[in-house]
């Protein structure tokens, strides 16, 4: 049991009543920004970043795991109350979450989405505990060629099969891989795309283009969209959960878990298929158990179940992030991007060299986790008031705060002039549909990858083969190939019947 | 011709609808229901939903004065009400009005305000009783 002793030291270093306030208010904000449409736990970090500068490291690890958690809680709230989902992840929460909303069951969908949430999170942050030094001692193992592979395995899988469009997941990729190039070439000193212009030369910082393409996208965004019909929204009190409810929520929350931890954990990550998967899940399920198959028309099951799995794989995501330095999501991006801000570099040797920093993330992630049940059952209603705040105010507080981090991070006017190029092509791509994701993975995974590759060609003095001189690395090529060729070839002998949701989200956010 | 009322769900605008449609009973004209929003939140209570809308109708439909409800959305609150009732050459207009401090008026604005001084005609505030 050394892992066990291990996390218990994490907690004595995390029961700290400074930490416990910054995990306090780090749940807090993640929630705040999770109830409002638009504004997703990556942005709320992008913005924050700066802020927590300082912070120490472990300070600010656990105030970012606590809006990383609140942030995918607070979706949830938007879903049931609003049937429009905070972020991505909460669309097939609403599903039947608001349908139970709608028949004056919105306490108890708000309530077994939490607890779930809490369950989720819990067992997702336990296993992470348990599998990352598992894997990480295996990563020292891996050379420079499996990485690159890997890493490569993660951009074509987040570009391809996320996202309605693999053109325009490619696309977004691209331009992402781009922006990373920019700066002077770490081996040989060569500028590359810098224009002659010497501030380019350190390259551009990835808090700058996140919290562009993040924040000031988005508040372009709303201004091109700012008068809009105002949406229902369904009074609440405070969440509780019958017996009846206990009974029909509990057996989701542990499906929901083991779908999206692995899920969460994959190089593809992403907390969108596995929610999806536990959605058809249960609703299988009820219809199978006959007798009161509520679904369609609010079946707390159709909550329980994404929830947790939305829940847990936000977990998940932690896995690769600590054990090999690979981010899979925007969110896991802007947390690599922080840790190497505090010189910390995830990977293998996270575990070995810092041991004490990783428990003690580990163990605030959990209680952060409890806090967040603590504090978002009674303040519920607090939250959907939130919804009302006008958006001229709230996005010229958004703006403050991304002009500020943007300033902060080189206190050069040069920053502020790229956030705005980065802010218009925020606009862009949501104008065109693009997704966020490849792009900020692309500028953040595109460095890394290169100093593999780079690695890698050294040793083999150049020669090609040296990218293919291991046999993991190429069992991952495999991979790769499969990812590009294979899902094509499914959507076309089966008719694409399961992605109606998805188009429906998207025709409301257009109209 | 017919008598212009400004409404939002609570207790400001239920003492403009009644007192409007004694107004309109006595004048022998019909009401027309303004209830706007400026549409720059996600969520705004004083602007009708669906529902609200049908149980509106419902209730003027009881009080037997001829009727219609002018949902507008975007514009200044004041200004939609003002052209409303320029648009149906209104005999009045009937608004609920709240107390507010003088700081209170500086920081929120006042659209009852607004309405009394630039109506083309007669406005009648109401007060909730």
């Amino acid at each position: 049991m050394d892992t066990l002793n291990l996390l218990l030291d994490g907690f004595a270093g995390a029961l700290t009543l400074e930490n416990l306030l910054y995990a306090a208010i780090g749940v807090l904000l993640g929630t705040f920004v999770g109830v409002l449409p638009g504004i997703g736990p990556a942005m709320a970090l992008a913005l924050l970043l700066p802020v927590t500068y300082g912070l120490d490291a472990t300070q600010a690890l656990i105030m970012f795991a606590g809006i990383y958690y609140g942030g995918m809680y607070g979706g949830s709230t938007t879903s049931i109350l609003l049937n429009t989902p905070g972020e991505s992840a909460s669309v097939m929460t609403a599903i039947e979450g608001n349908k139970m909303a709608k028949k004056g069951r919105a306490a108890q969908a708000l309530a077994t989405a939490a607890i779930g949430s809490f369950i989720a999170g819990t067992i997702g942050t336990l296993l992470v505990a348990f599998f990352t030094p598992t894997i990480a001692t295996w990563a020292v193992e891996i050379g420079a060629p499996t990485y690159f592979a890997i890493m490569l395995l993660a951009m074509v899988l987040v570009s391809s099969v996320l996202g309605a469009s693999r053109l325009r997941g490619f696309i977004a990729l691209a331009i992402g891989l781009t922006i990373g190039l920019v700066g002077l070439d770490a081996s040989t000193a060569q500028a590359r795309l810098t224009g002659g212009s010497l501030e380019l030369a350190d390259g551009i910082d990835i808090v700058v283009v996140a919290v562009g393409v993040f924040a000031i996208g988005e508040a372009l965004w709303t201004a091109a969209h700012l008068r809009r019909r105002p949406i229902d929204v369904i009074p609440v009190g405070r969440p509780f959960m019958g017996r009846d409810d206990w009974r029909r929520s509990w057996a989701p929350w542990l499906r929901g878990t083991a779908l999206g931890f692995p899920f969460g954990a994959l190089p593809a990550g992403g907390a969108e298929t596995p929610t999806f998967l536990s959605y058809i899940t249960e609703r299988k399920l009820a219809a199978r158990r006959g007798g009161s198959n509520e679904f369609g028309e609010g079946a707390i099951e159709g909550v329980a179940g994404p929830e947790a799995a939305n829940n847990a794989s936000a977990a998940g995501m932690f896995v690769p992030l600590l054990a090999l330095g690979l981010p899979v999501t925007a969110t896991a991006s802007i947390l690599l991007a922080a840790m190497q801000k505090y010189g910390i570099v995830p990977g293998p040797t996270l575990m070995t060299d810092q041991p004490d920093l990783i428990w003690t993330l580990l163990a605030s992630l959990l209680i952060g986790n409890t806090l967040l049940l603590v504090i978002n059952l009674p303040l519920a209603p607090v939250w959907a008031k939130l919804l009302r705040v006008p958006r001229p105010q709230l996005y010229a507080g958004i703006l403050f705060f991304a002009c500020l981090g943007a300033y902060s991070v080189g206190q050069s006017s040069f920053d502020l002039l790229l956030l705005l190029v980065f802010g218009c092509l925020g606009f862009a791509i949501r104008r065109f549909g693009i997704p966020v994701l490849p792009l900020i993975l692309g500028v953040i995974l595109g460095p890394l990858m290169e100093v593999k590759m780079r690695e890698a060609l050294d040793l083999s003095g150049g020669a090609v083969s040296g990218l293919f001189n291991e046999p993991l690395a190429i069992f991952v090529y495999v991979l790769v190939v499969l990812a590009v060729v294979v899902p094509p070839l499914i959507a076309r002998y089966r008719p694409p019947a399961l992605l109606e949701h998805h188009d429906q989200h998207h025709d409301e956010e257009v109209s | 011709m017919a008598i212009v009322i400004g409404f939002i769900p609570d207790k400001y605008g239920e003492a403009a609808l009644a007192h409007g449609l004694e107004e309109a009973a006595r004048r022998q004209t019909g009401v027309v229901v303004v209830n706007t929003t400026k549409g720059d939140a996600l969520v705004d209570n004083r602007y009708l939903g669906a529902e609200g809308k049908v149980t509106l109708e419902q209730r003027l439909a009881d009080s037997g004065v001829e009727h219609e409800i002018r949902q507008t959305m975007g514009g200044d609150v004041a200004d939609e009400i003002l052209a409303i009732a320029k648009d149906v050459a209104a005999d009045a207009i009937v608004i609920g009005i709240r107390h507010r401090s003088p700081v209170g008026k500086l920081i929120m604005g006042s659209v009852a305000q607004r309405v009394i001084i630039d109506a083309t005609c007669p406005v009648i505030a109401v007060k909730p009783a």
